[in-house]
């Protein structure tokens, strides 16, 4: 690993000033993404400061049924909380169906939300990658990419989003507070992901310097019925091949309110809004969820190696959203 | 934001300084650069090798040491970042000589082969049962951090399905 200088920050805005006064300042998580790809030459800080003292890990209820989650609150943490396992069961399972145990006790939601792809050209550090060498090209373009996105690729990057959570997070319309040089902004989850498009080097809006303080989840009794559904190819303890956060409430046999997000095959969690206008007024049946499914799925940019998760998406799908409403039909 | 009254933290580094420690219950001091991990700092400079370094990226769990009492992995921990909280390796994990009940089932249950994943495995194990993870499949899913080469799944879970029994859990 490269020599770095450290700090420890006691409060936001001096964690903020000291990561603003220099162009290689860092803030300094769980470390669980950032220490890795330091040591690999991927990322190159000459400055971390270390924000885990900040008071920023409270998990708290909002008015209406929402949830204030403090950014540097952990994986493990907030899965149990007891409002998050009632109220959003989908956030509670995408946590536990992520990473390892002693990952998430280390990782902290915001950080979570910042993680870095997991394509194996971006993290070799010497692959071209538009991601990290802007304009140097993208090796997974015709490289090994079957586990790469299918949905929002360009042809400048076509790696997957890893995290779990923020497939839950964009169904259900999270907000994400940050604190920077410049004051304060409050960013829908699903403008914070950005698309690669010609410049994937940038992830999501946020400038130098700017610190991801809460996530707010609005109140939503959808949620009280929701699922996390992922498919990997080992069992346990691997980023997914198809994932699907579902939310459905059910009226006279007819879909009334449906919130579908998919992960592990787009470039950002992928808010499903075609299918969810798919489904709105239909029967809860089977072949209206696949029917969704496939107008989902439309749009999907396959190669040949991904082109599994064309089909493999689609029965997630189906499976998240029949479980949901099983004996409901 | 007001810049006229912010103070930011002091910046150490990227020379070495001493950094402060407190391992197994023991005040210790080391002179150490801000990027070395916990791990390295356990094993080169602190004498205390328990602690495996199997992958060096955080996929392995072999290092899976307990940092304020929760297992974390070591390699993916700056050691600076310890200051001022309590680390635990499995050195620390038994008392007076005694094994600790999760050594000495290890050992009743034959939970290894060539040995270098089970310091990891016992920080983990023991965290699990602290973490009140009981039911035989939730075991294997919340062991899954850490990878056993030789595949001594099954006995290790044996292991601590023994010490959960014992404690009187399901």
């Amino acid at each position: 690993m490269r020599p770095l200088s450290y700090a420890r920050a006691t409060d936001v805005d001096g964690a903020i000033a000291a990561v603003a006064r220099r162009d290689d300042g860092a803030f300094l998580a769980g470390g669980t993404t950032e220490v890795d790809l330091v040591r690999q030459n991927v990322l190159r800080p000459g400055l971390l400061v270390d924000i885990n003292d900040l008071p920023l890990n409270l998990v708290e209820d909002l008015p209406g049924g929402g949830l204030r989650i403090g950014a540097l609150a952990r994986m493990s943490d907030v899965a149990r909380v007891p409002g998050v396992v009632a109220r959003f069961p989908v956030i509670s399972q995408a946590l536990l169906l992520g990473a390892s145990a002693q990952l998430r006790n280390m990782a902290s939601m915001g950080g979570n939300l910042c993680q870095r792809v997991r394509c194996s050209y971006f993290r070799d550090a010497a692959s071209p990658c538009n991601k990290r060498d802007p304009g140097s090209g993208c090796a997974a373009l015709g490289g090994f990419n079957r586990g790469h996105a299918i949905l929002g690729t360009s042809d400048k990057c076509i790696a997957t989003h890893p995290s779990d959570v923020a497939v839950a997070l964009v169904a259900l319309d999270a907000v994400v507070h940050t604190r920077g040089p410049g004051g304060e902004m409050a960013i829908g989850i699903d403008d914070f992901f950005l698309l690669p498009g010609d410049t994937p080097e940038r992830e999501h809006p946020m400038e130098h310097a700017e610190l991801i303080t809460a996530i707010e989840v609005p109140g939503a009794p959808v949620a009280r019925r929701s699922v996390y559904l992922k498919f990997r190819d080992r069992e346990s303890y691997e980023f997914a091949l198809v994932s699907v956060a579902a939310a459905v409430r059910i009226q006279d046999g007819t879909v009334a309110e449906v919130r579908l997000a998919l992960g592990g095959v787009a470039t950002k969690p992928w808010r499903a809004r075609r299918a969810e206008t798919a489904l709105l007024g239909r029967p809860a049946s089977a072949a209206s969820f696949a029917l969704a499914a496939r107008q989902e799925l439309a749009a999907a940019m396959p190669r040949p190696m991904n082109a599994f998760k064309v089909e493999l998406t689609q029965r997630a799908m189906v499976r998240a959203l029949s479980t949901l409403t099983d004996g409901e039909a | 934001m007001n810049t006229e009254i912010i103070s930011p933290p002091v910046e150490r580094g990227p020379e070495t300084g001493t950094v402060a420690l407190i391992v197994n219950g023991q005040a210790r001091e080391l002179r150490i650069e801000p990027r070395v991990s916990l791990l390295d700092a356990l094993r080169e400079h602190l004498g205390l090798p328990g602690s495996k370094k199997g992958c060096d990226q955080g996929t392995c769990g072999a290092c899976t040491v307990w940092v304020d009492g929760r297992r974390v992995l070591a390699c993916l921990t700056l050691a600076v970042t310890c200051e001022d909280r309590e680390v635990t390796t499995i050195e620390g994990l038994s008392a007076g000589g005694e094994l600790h009940p999760m050594q000495a089932a290890f050992i009743t249950h034959d939970a290894f082969q060539c040995g270098y994943c089970t310091p990891g495995q016992i920080m983990s194990a023991v965290a699990l049962l602290d973490e009140g993870v009981t039911d035989d499949r939730q075991i294997a899913e919340w062991m899954s951090g850490n990878i056993c080469r030789c595949a001594a799944y099954p006995n290790i879970r044996a292991a601590i399905r023994d010490v959960r029994d014992a404690a009187g859990g399901e």
